[in-house]
């Protein structure tokens, strides 16, 4: 039996070795000197052919990033000789800079012997013309016309784009690196970082001839029909929720201010406009920013790379009113058509302790109406001692505030709703406690709580609705490159917030027309001429210290001292299609400063223009 | 004239002294001799593979002399007490395997090594031995073929460790391991209806399991089915492996003139491929010579343990025999392109690992099994 088994295992084995054998000689003597060819001299290369990144567009199809060739220094380390000296000739020819070689040194090793880095993107014509003369001497480092980003309309909308940069070894540890051989860029923040798999496609490659040099050698040579390619597949296009129309008010109106402007449409959640001022420009970092150059831009007091709408975390102030009488009106806490006395200012009982109203002299007999609309702080303190924290931050939270909107891209900051619990792990000691006190602030907006932009947005796009929460989205749809067939994303709605009290939703929403329109409202001067009827609430919030990050000086201390003015707003009342927040730093009073530019955002969204012309971008 | 029978020469007498030397220490002199000489082989080929690294060959001639003692000691070792500890080792091993997977778990990587402060080592080189080890333990004194329930234990005895090992994730290794628990269970003999019964599971399993698979699963099979497709990854090893063997054509490029291997085109080339290297620099001829090196050792360990008596030692030296041919064969057809990329090294020529010490030990067992065998009614 085990002789029987011991010689059928010795059959199979001699198959198999047979098998081996057979293929060795097929490789050194069949095939031989085809090999011996690839081995000296001409060596089959393996390109990789980049993808091409999916565009992207606004929702009227007006191009915001798309692809331009340009010139790029490519270093492919199996065929220098030494790096060192190769990258010190660069920097003798002015193509590196000296300070860059570190950085370029680990990029390089980081990378797979036979792949090309790129050292240097978006060569000028001139810097073409100096390699060239000394290409014969520097092997392995070659030109290449590669597609680069580009940002037709330059800073507008960057905060919401994004930009691409060179992948740097943090990257590389985070992606598939054969995914991405012969790419050169890849999304660093905004759309162009959240959707980089969408936008990315995947990569061909093809086999090439080349000299002991590494240098393409020419196409009539035999072993040409051995090589194989494959084409690489693109990357999809993005189509944005945004109007470039709106957004380009919104820029237009906030210029020169630091602020963000976000729009939305209450009926889905897409974001119509979505603007964080001071921008910088993307092109550059799709060319290659020098490490000065981006110093300068990180250290700059009015902080251009900081994402206001979806990360500056600033106190509500008024805006958050209309939200404290539909929580008043939801626990039955406070008569809607009850007048109250406002004298200036609130007291707790028991204590002296006075709150003082943004008007000293007091609004007088106001019901909840007209207290929202001449925002009136005392009704609003009462309102919030009514309350009592616990049942505020839970009504609070049901307005998405406090936590994530959950909008499609990436670097969201959660705001703050303050409750007892996390008073208590936040602070020490006395200060640990709930006082009476911080319930009062929190009636105005003020005190602990902290929201987005992006969030006051939220909050007045479901006013807006009714209720309805929907995540806000910048993509609502994905364009096939190659088939030019659209997929439209789904929209995502959380559960509605009293989807059955109509009457309570009309209550607030006419308080804020009355903001307005009525004799006392106090942004009555915004909407002045409109066609279209504007529901609004300004909002003042007072700034208690310069941020930590920031630089003193005498002048600035004092405007960087000054309020925040904010507006959340949706037009039309009776059928909202846009709803808007606006935040202006440092601007004083929202109905002023912070409401005009919101009517120029509706105004370019909402009136009859001429079809949007893509126009002649500046280059 | 008539004396020089009765005076035998110098070189007679050495070798009768050697004969008589190895038979005391049970040791096979035929064997023994191949395994040195495809060693040293070995060691030319390495020395030239690393580009010139003295302290690395020296570091694998340590090994060796390592392997070569563990070779010696093993082979005193009476089959009896080899058969009585395989349980125990085997359990042992299992036990070390779970260790590490916990420790890897914790550690949230790749996770193969045992580190003991003094001594780092692989538990799944135990395993090497102690699974064929085990199963012949098991088979022993059973009547054979075995029935169905022996089959299924055997089969868990295997799959557990194999397991274990695969998801380290050690492909290579848990290959081996599963080639020489199958290998006993194959010597000890199937019945024909088991056989095509297992044939026939086998294609309905690996629908079901390729159902189950997520896409991303199975784009990762299937490039590592046809490596061609990933030119930039997998693939990249395969075409210079074959540029090397290629071009070093019938006679070679000469030792230390391989320009694929010395201008590191060729990736992994003193371990898992140093095979292309020997084919660059010695051509088909040295290939040959090598792999006839290789089917001498396989073809003497396959009679040393046709000769042994009993069941157990019959099976642990017939699969150590026939999974060295495994090793052979899966790491020429992976570096000829045959077979898929699997991390299996060249046995006894491959730079590092355990590996080296592993196969010199199961040899010793291979010769403690042979050579203890009582010569009676023969």
């Amino acid at each position: 039996m085990f002789l029987r088994r011991t010689i059928a295992a010795g059959v199979i084995m001699a198959i198999l070795i047979g098998a081996v054998l057979t293929k060795l000689v097929q490789l050194q003597v069949v095939r031989h000197d085809y090999y011996v060819d690839l081995s000296q001299g001409n060596r089959v290369r393996v390109e990789p052919v980049p993808p091409n990144r999916g565009l992207i567009l606004d929702r009227n199809g007006v191009v915001l990033a798309e692809n331009l060739p340009a010139y790029q220094l490519e270093l492919t380390r199996e065929q220098v000789p030494d790096v060192d000296a190769t990258l010190q000739v660069l920097v003798g020819l002015k193509l590196v800079e000296a300070d860059d070689i570190d950085r370029l040194k680990r990029l390089i090793r980081s990378r797979p012997l036979f792949e090309a880095v790129p050292i240097r993107l978006q060569l000028t014509d001139e810097e073409v013309a100096r390699f060239a003369v000394r290409r014969y001497d520097i092997p392995g480092v070659d030109i290449r016309t590669r597609l680069t980003r580009h940002y037709p309309y330059g800073a507008l909308g960057v905060h919401a784009l994004g930009y691409v940069s060179a992948i740097s070894e943090q990257d590389l540890a985070k992606i598939d690196a054969s995914q991405y051989a012969g790419t050169t860029l890849i999304g660093k923040v905004g759309v162009e970082a959240s959707y980089e798999e969408e936008l990315h496609g995947s990569p061909g490659f093809r086999q090439v001839l080349v000299n002991a040099q590494g240098r393409p050698v020419e196409s009539d040579n035999p072993l040409q029909r051995d090589l194989q390619a494959k084409t690489a597949v693109s990357g999809n296009d993005l189509i944005l929720s945004i109007d470039i129309r709106a957004q380009r008010a919104a820029e237009e109106a906030l210029a020169g201010r630091r602020g963000a402007v976000i729009a939305i449409d209450p009926a889905n959640g897409d974001v119509i406009a979505f603007v964080s001022l001071p921008g910088f420009d993307p092109n550059a970092f799709a060319r290659g920013l020098s490490r000065s150059d981006y110093a300068a831009l990180e250290t700059d007091i009015d902080r251009p790379l900081f994402n206001r709408v979806l990360r500056g975390a600033y106190p509500p102030g008024s805006t958050i009113k209309p939200v404290m009488a539909l929580a008043a009106l939801d626990y039955n806490a406070v008569d809607p058509n009850q007048v109250r006395y406002c004298r200036g200012f609130f007291t707790l009982p028991g204590s002296s302790r006075r709150y003082r109203d943004w008007k000293p002299a007091g609004h007088g007999w106001v019901n909840m109406q007209e207290a929202i609309a001449q925002s009136c702080d005392t009704y609003f303190y009462a309102v919030a001692q009514t309350l009592g924290i616990d049942r505020l931050s839970a009504f609070l939270t049901k307005f998405g505030l406090g936590q994530r909107t959950g909008i499609d891209i990436e670097g969201e900051k959660p705001g703050l709703v303050p409750t007892r619990e996390w008073k208590l792990k936040t602070f020490r000691d006395a200060e640990r406690n709930w006082f009476p006190g911080d319930t009062v602030i929190l009636g105005i907006g003020q005190g602990y709580m902290l929201a987005t932009p992006l969030q006051l947005a939220h909050v007045a796009s479901i006013i807006a609705s009714h209720g309805s929460t929907f995540q806000p989205r910048l993509v609502t749809a994905v364009r096939n490159a190659h088939t030019g067939v659209v997929t439209r994303a789904p929209t995502h709605a959380s559960t509605p917030v009293d989807p059955d009290q109509p009457e309570r939703w009309k209550r607030v929403v006419d308080a804020m027309v009355a903001v307005m329109s009525s004799a006392h409202g106090t942004a009555r001067a915004t909407a002045v001429g409109s066609t279209y009827q504007i529901a609004g609430k300004t909002g003042t919030a007072q700034v208690f210290s310069v941020g930590q990050n920031e630089k003193y000086n005498e002048k600035e201390v004092e405007e960087r001292m000054r309020d925040h003015a904010l507006f959340i707003s949706f037009a039309p009342a009776d059928a909202p299609r846009i709803a808007v927040a606006v935040l202006v730093e440092n601007g004083g009073h929202g109905a002023s400063v912070a409401a005009p530019v919101a009517r120029k955002v509706m105004d370019a969204y909402l009136l009859p223009d001429t079809p949007p012309k893509p126009e002649t971008p500046k280059s | 004239m008539i004396y020089d029978d009765l005076q035998p020469s110098t070189a007679r007498r050495t070798l009768t002294a050697s004969a008589r030397l190895l038979g005391k220490l049970r040791l096979d002199g035929p064997l023994l001799l191949a395994i040195c000489a495809t060693a040293v082989f070995g060691l030319v080929i390495l020395y030239s593979a690393s580009g010139e690294n003295l302290a690395l060959t020296r570091g694998q001639l340590l090994r060796m002399v390592l392997g070569l003692v563990m070779l010696v000691l093993l082979a005193q070792v009476r089959p009896k007490y080899l058969r009585m500890s395989a349980p125990w080792i085997y359990a042992l091993g299992i036990v070390l395997l779970v260790i590490v997977a916990v420790i890897g778990d914790i550690g949230k990587g790749a996770q193969r090594w045992l580190d003991l402060g003094v001594l780092r080592f692989q538990p799944s080189e135990i395993m090497k031995l102690a699974v064929p080890m085990a199963c012949a333990w098991l088979l022993h004194e059973r009547p054979l073929p075995p029935n169905f329930t022996v089959v299924l234990v055997l089969g868990l005895l295997v799959l557990f460790p194999v397991g274990l090992i695969a998801e380290q994730p050690d492909l290579g290794t848990a290959l081996l391991i599963a080639a020489s628990g199958v290998l006993v269970v194959l010597l000890a003999g199937l019945r024909v209806r088991v056989i095509i019964a297992i044939m026939a599971l086998l294609p309905a399993l690996a629908w079901v399991g390729w159902g189950m698979l997520h896409d991303y699963q199975r784009r990762r099979v299937l490039t590592f089915l046809t490596p061609e497709s990933d030119p930039l990854g997998a693939g990249y090893h395969i075409i210079q492996s074959q540029i090397a063997l290629g071009s070093g054509g019938v006679f070679g490029k000469g030792w230390m003139n391989g320009s694929q291997a010395q201008l590191e085109f060729l990736p992994e080339r003193s371990t898992d491929f140093i095979f292309a290297v020997a084919g660059e620099e010695f051509g088909l001829i040295g290939l040959l010579l090598l792999l006839g090196l290789y089917l001498f050792i396989i073809g003497r360990g396959t009679y040393l343990a046709m000769q042994c008596q009993d069941t157990f030692s019959r099976l642990v030296a017939g699969s150590i025999s026939l999974t060295f041919f495994v090793y052979v064969f899966v790491n020429a057809g992976m570096v000829s392109g045959l077979l898929p990329v699997v991390g299996v090294p060249l046995p006894l020529v491959s730079y590092g690992g355990t590996s080296m010490v592993t196969l010199m030990a199961g040899f010793g067992i291979l010769m403690s099994l042979h050579s203890h065998r009582k010569l009676v009614g023969s």
